[in-house]
């Protein structure tokens, strides 16, 4: 290309992109501006209070991190709150519920499509409030369970990260259900009909027809409920607090302890760099799996 | 007696059809037990933590919490945070979209790319470093910087959203508005935009329903207590009032979520189910 044309297609292309600019600047200004600023004080010794100024400390954070206990205990939790929230509950149950809306009769359909998503579209707090009010003691799955002369417990005590795990599942099913039930409904009914008249059971065309067919849904959808769910705060905020004594504490939580309740933004700071690293690489395993769509 | 119309083949449907509908009425009934006890609670003058019905239904609850302490000021609140940020978030995604959608440049599909890395970024992640930076430029607990901060973090996605539905727009009817000696601008605002109504209502209601349940973020850059949105106030429920009256909590959380539900049934019903998955979950 000539340098007069490349100038030509430069001043012809700047008007046309004008309108791109309100947009660009927020985002620099309130999303990458702060992630840069994470990068930055994840290595300094930044604190809220009574400290002059924060000095680099380079890697210090993070050898701090992997040496301490009740980080590495948080990691564990993330990943346990993820695998049995996301991959196995939210994801499992949301193509459960996708499946069975393919057979099921309309009213029953609208109903539980309906109570389902109403769980999802509730504001973060309301739920955890919900779902603490389920858990406690005195709450409604132990007056259940009693009334079956099953063993009752303090679950928000004994078993917290069991609690949020499941609140989480209540929140976020709709999600991977309105997912599923989209790829499901794209299959042409000639196949399935066609493996059923060669006499292929139920469970055999799941396995060898439909998750096939959807598995471009199954990886998208679970890159993105396990992105939710590593930053989830509020729901677990609101139930336990993280505790007790660190047993519900994900990353989410720990990070704010260390920066605000213990004053050390640097330290708190690294963590998020992680968080938001690990995330970043699931996100680029989206755009891997999205990557004919744009 | 009648004749026996029924094959083999569709009573198996009809009994394939009963067994999904009972799998799904007990997946029902364990996902409602919650939402149960928080509307019969409301309702409910003893209400506890336990879901059972009321011996009177009663509105106390609804009269103790309609004050403007407790529930109109957060609600204002809320709502000028939310209106605000889904305003600045929807102008600003419409504009953007409208050069990704109608030009062709080689930069589009690396700033797409950009956008959909950062439409599924953990937000959470860059709160802490957010509250140090709006420490610095003295946007800490201001409305301004909230919604500013709401908007950017709904913009990914906005964008995203935006650009799939003016796709969806023929770009013929704009070419007539040119021809007319419309600017490029005029076109979008009274051309483009006006058919695309379900599909920027699509991008409004969501946005606004995010930041209305979105805890953290006012969580983190609000301090004053008068300032915060009915996210954070409803904490005040548990931290600093000793014992919690669980009626009036419920039916301070029907009051607010109220409003993102109506909002969501309102869309949704309009354009199936999945709306707002839109295009980020094609595949």
């Amino acid at each position: 290309m000539s340098a007069r044309s490349s100038t030509r297609s430069l001043t012809r292309a700047l008007p046309r992109a004008l309108p791109l600019t309100p947009a660009v600047i927020l985002l620099l200004l309130f999303l990458a501006g702060p992630i840069a600023y994470c990068a930055y004080i994840a290595f300094t010794d930044l604190q809220l209070t009574g400290q002059a100024e924060d000095s680099f400390i380079g890697f210090e954070n993070f050898r701090t991190a992997f040496g301490d206990e009740a980080f590495l205990n948080a990691v564990w939790l993330t990943l346990v709150f993820t695998v049995i929230s996301a991959l196995l509950g939210q994801n499992t149950l949301g193509l459960a519920l996708a499946a069975l809306m393919q057979r099921a009769s309309k009213p029953v359909r609208t109903l539980v499509g309906g109570i389902v998503v109403t769980a999802w579209v509730l504001p973060e707090v309301v739920a955890g409030f919900l779902l603490y009010a389920f858990f406690r003691r005195e709450g409604t799955l132990n007056a259940i369970l009693d009334w079956l002369h099953l063993p009752t417990q303090n679950w928000l005590y004994t078993l917290p990260i069991l609690a949020v795990s499941f609140a989480n599942v209540w929140r976020g099913t709709a999600f991977s259900m309105l997912v599923y039930s989209a790829a499901l409904n794209e299959i042409p009914k000639e196949i399935t009909e066609a493996a059923e008249v060669d006499g292929a059971g139920g469970w055999r065309r799941m396995w060898h027809i439909t998750l096939p067919m959807i598995r471009r849904s199954i990886g998208t959808n679970l890159m993105l409920i396990t992105l939710q769910t590593l930053s989830v705060f509020g729901l677990i905020w609101v139930m336990t607090r993280g505790g007790p004594g660190g047993k519900s504490q994900t990353l989410p939580l720990f990070m704010y302890e260390e920066a605000f309740q213990k004053s050390m933004i640097g330290y708190g700071t690294a963590v998020a760099l992680l968080l938001l690293v690990v995330g970043s690489l699931f996100s680029v395993l989206y755009l891997r799996l999205l990557r004919t769509e744009v | 007696m009648p004749p026996r119309t029924r094959t083999p083949a569709s009573r198996r449907a009809v009994r394939h059809r009963l067994a999904a509908d009972a799998g799904l009425l007990v997946v029902a009934a364990a996902f409602v037990l919650p939402l149960a006890w928080v509307v019969l609670s409301s309702l409910d003058a003893q209400a506890d933590l336990r879901v059972k019905l009321p011996d009177g239904l009663t509105f106390d609850n609804f009269d103790a919490v309609l004050t403007p302490d407790i529930t109109f000021t957060p609600l204002l609140n809320s709502l000028l945070l939310c209106g605000g940020g889904t305003a600045l978030t929807v102008a600003c995604a419409a504009l953007a979209a409208y050069p990704l959608s109608r030009f062709r440049s080689r930069l589009n599909r690396p700033f797409l790319l950009t956008i959909l890395f950062a439409t599924s970024l953990p937000i959470t992640a860059i709160m802490v470093p957010v509250y140090a930076l709006f420490v610095q430029v003295n946007l800490i607990d201001t409305m301004q910087g909230t919604i500013f901060f709401f908007a950017a973090s709904q913009l990914p996605f906005a964008i995203w959203l935006m650009k799939n539905f003016m796709d969806g727009v023929p770009k013929e009817l704009e070419e007539a508005a040119w021809t007319d000696g419309a600017s490029s601008f005029q076109s979008l605002v009274r051309v483009v935009l006006p058919l695309m109504g379900p599909g920027v209502a699509v991008v409004t209601v969501f946005s606004f329903v995010m930041m209305w349940g979105n805890f953290f973020v006012p969580f983190m850059l609000l301090l004053t207590p008068d300032q915060m949105p009915a996210a954070v106030s409803i904490n005040e429920f548990f931290g600093n009032r000793g014992t919690v009256v669980y009626g009036q909590l419920a039916a301070f959380s029907v009051i607010y979520s109220t409003p993102v539900i109506l909002l969501y049934v309102g869309v949704a019903r309009r354009l199936g189910g999945g709306f707002a998955l839109g295009g980020a979950v094609k595949g």
